[in-house]
């Protein structure tokens, strides 16, 4: 069992960020860079499969500059087999230049699953692990929140509203993670230092034609402060008056 | 005096841009695996510490159910031989773990260092090949829980005249009569290194010798101590020994004198440096939050001169600390570093770390009375920081001795 998971590097989005001058993504100073949290799924499922078979490798392959080595070495540190860097200036808008030099990177490399999280959690597109099953002419199943591999054969649940539903699908093929799936484990002390003896391979990236461009990225316009009209029973004719002919929402 | 420029960096990351909040850029002077172990590290305090902390201390428990996984993530004794099943680690990524063990309490930081710097490190430093290949892999685990039996109720900072003392038989085996108080671990621990004197009227503690004593042999006692207001979190026990029969490969060979034990306490209080750093920022950071969000007078309060004055003595403290901490485990890696350095560290840093958890009390106002918020407990367990491992006042005593050459302990 040879497992592929495409990680990506994210910002902590939960710390308050700027938009960089240039209008095209976010002012990287100051902030904290980790695996996408889908992705840290992906990668914890795989390696629970792996123990489980008791046999096999996982691969993580990251696209971009140098600095995805870092998330490269902590998916390592987690048990991660090996990685691959597919060296890139920057990491471009278009899903579909990524999918192609991941495509190339996996064409011929003998995977029997290859595992992205559903989506990324800084540009949210959803579309490089179809793009990718697209590309390989591979199934693919988005959205796993549960999977399991057995016989030469895959089979996924995926979270409907209020439903869920369970697919059948044959190897070697492509599913995206939800999360729900399996909390990623700490890097144990051991595995931070034995992820540094790894092989990391950097290869250029082959990507592929930008079929849109990015144009601008802005914050959202800030909210006014609300107004406090008063507290308790006695507040209430007055906020309903205010509803009414100044909100106009009553 | 002239002094040559050093022209080579002293970054370990040089290119490594400063976080928000990393306002010296500490994080550049960390190797690549330091940050991680220390990421590591905080995520799970930040998950699985935090959380449950404050329940903990109000109830007066440790959190034993931590310990497995404590073991399995490789928290204790990291920085010893991976050939007895530890980590491996540099002293700064040891001091990375205290960090940020005790940025979620300054008890669970005290497990950690006990089991580590006072349990294993003596097994190490003095123990036999067997009593090393038996015990370390599983202390590693958090199999074997540890405690250190040095401290009495009439001898702390003067070990020299403990009471307790080990009698070698005519078989070689040796029996043991004392006691021992405020003993970190002791009614939770599988064994205790006790350590004893072996000849009567030894009033400098040249005949101390260490032994590895299991808590079940018959004569040992344990007694949690009751009533404390600090380190709640921690188990805290006082031990006595009537009559402890225990096999001649019970002693640690290669221990002997006051100097064994100090060397174990030597360990713990680098330690305790980085700890005492933990506990600051984790004040620090919940003074600044509050700061910023709590509104009085029609804006935050972190607005306020005052509270800016707060929080510019406290990160400056932090600053300093962090420094001192990490050049201490550089120098402790390279072989060079001394008693009276760490003595330094640990005086500077938990008094630092004391005054910002009182600090950031305060800024906290009316609410930073609960148990919900971080800093009070810190503030009081920071209390027993101060005083255990040498008091602050004993360190001062070190480096006075080691400025003026003049020996203040005995008058």
């Amino acid at each position: 069992m040879k497992i592929a998971v495409c990680i990506k590097r994210v910002p902590d989005m939960d710390v308050r960020f700027k938009i960089a001058p240039d209008a095209k993504g976010v002012d990287e100073s100051g902030l904290k860079f980790d695996i996408s949290d889908f992705d840290g799924y992906a990668v914890e499922a795989a390696l629970q499969m792996k123990e489980k078979l008791g046999v096999g490798e996982v691969v993580t392959i990251a696209l971009g500059p140098d600095s995805v080595q870092e998330i490269l070495r902590k998916a390592m540190s987690m048990g991660v087999d090996r990685s691959v860097q597919l060296k890139a200036d920057a990491v471009p808008a278009d899903s579909y230049a990524i999918a192609t030099a991941l495509a190339a990177e996996l064409q011929g490399g003998g995977y029997d699953l290859i595992m992205f999280g559903r989506m990324s959690i800084d540009t949210a597109h959803g579309a490089t692990g179809a793009m990718v099953a697209e590309l390989l002419g591979l199934p693919c199943v988005t959205a796993c929140s549960r999977l399991e591999i057995a016989d030469g054969k895959g089979t996924a649940r995926r979270e409907l509203e209020g439903a869920y539903e369970t697919l059948t699908f044959p190897l070697p093929a492509v599913v995206t993670i939800d999360e729900g799936i399996a909390r990623p484990r700490y890097p144990s002390l051991k595995g931070i230092m034995a992820a540094k003896k790894k092989p990391l391979d950097t290869k250029p990236a082959q990507l592929g034609a930008t079929a849109f461009t990015l144009d601008t990225m802005a914050l959202p316009p800030e909210r006014a402060a609300g107004r406090i009209i008063g507290e308790g029973v006695a507040a209430v004719p007055e906020l309903v008056r205010l509803l009414k002919e100044e909100a106009k929402v009553l | 005096m002239a002094t040559e420029l050093q022209t080579e960096t002293h970054l370990a990351s040089p290119a490594l841009k400063p976080r928000e909040g990393d306002l010296f850029n500490i994080d550049a002077a960390l190797t690549e695996e330091e940050r991680a172990i220390r990421d590591s590290v905080r995520a799970f305090v930040d998950e699985k510490v935090l959380p449950i902390i404050g329940d903990c201390y109000v109830q007066g428990l440790f959190p034993k159910e931590l310990i497995a996984e404590m073991g399995e993530l490789g928290f204790l004794g990291a920085n010893l031989p991976e050939e007895y099943g530890c980590a491996g680690l540099s002293s700064v990524a040891y001091g990375l773990i205290n960090q940020e063990l005790e940025r979620g309490d300054s008890g669970i930081r005290s497990f950690a260092s006990v089991q580590g710097s006072l349990v294993m490190y003596p097994v190490f430093a003095f123990g036999s090949e067997e009593q090393k290949k038996h015990y370390l892999p599983k202390m590693a685990k958090g199999e074997v829980i540890g405690c250190f039996g040095l401290t009495e109720p009439d001898y702390g900072s003067n070990p020299a005249g403990m009471i307790t003392r080990a009698r070698e038989q005519a078989d070689g085996s040796w029996i043991i009569n004392g006691g021992k108080m405020w003993i970190t671990n002791g009614s939770t621990a599988h064994v205790a290194i006790v350590w004893a004197k072996t000849l009567d009227g030894d009033e400098t503690g040249a005949s101390i010798r260490g032994f590895i004593v299991p808590t079940a042999t018959k004569g040992f006692s344990s007694k949690d101590q009751k009533g404390k207001l600090s380190l709640r979190a921690s188990d805290t026990s006082e031990l006595v020994f009537d009559n402890v029969h225990v096999p001649a490969d019970a002693i640690l060979p290669k221990s002997g004198g006051l100097k064994s034990p100090l060397m174990c306490l030597t360990q713990a209080r680098y330690g305790i440096s980085w700890g005492a750093v933990g506990a600051a920022i984790a004040c620090y950071e919940e003074a600044l939050s509050y700061g910023k969000n709590r509104v009085m007078f029609g804006r935050p309060i972190a607005g306020f001169q005052i509270q800016q004055q707060r929080l510019a003595d406290m990160l400056t403290e932090i600053v300093k600390a962090q420094l001192v901490s990490l050049h201490l485990g550089r120098m402790k890696d390279a072989g060079t570093f001394t008693p009276q350095q760490v003595s330094l560290a640990k005086r500077n840093n938990v008094n630092i770390a004391t005054n910002i958890a009182r600090e950031a009390r305060r800024m906290l106002g009316a609410v930073g009375i609960l148990a919900e918020y971080h800093s009070m407990r810190h503030m009081a367990n920071l209390e027993s920081v101060y005083t255990y491992e040498g008091t602050h006042d004993v360190h001062s005593l070190i480096l006075g001795q080691a400025e003026t050459g003049l020996s203040a302990f005995n008058g």
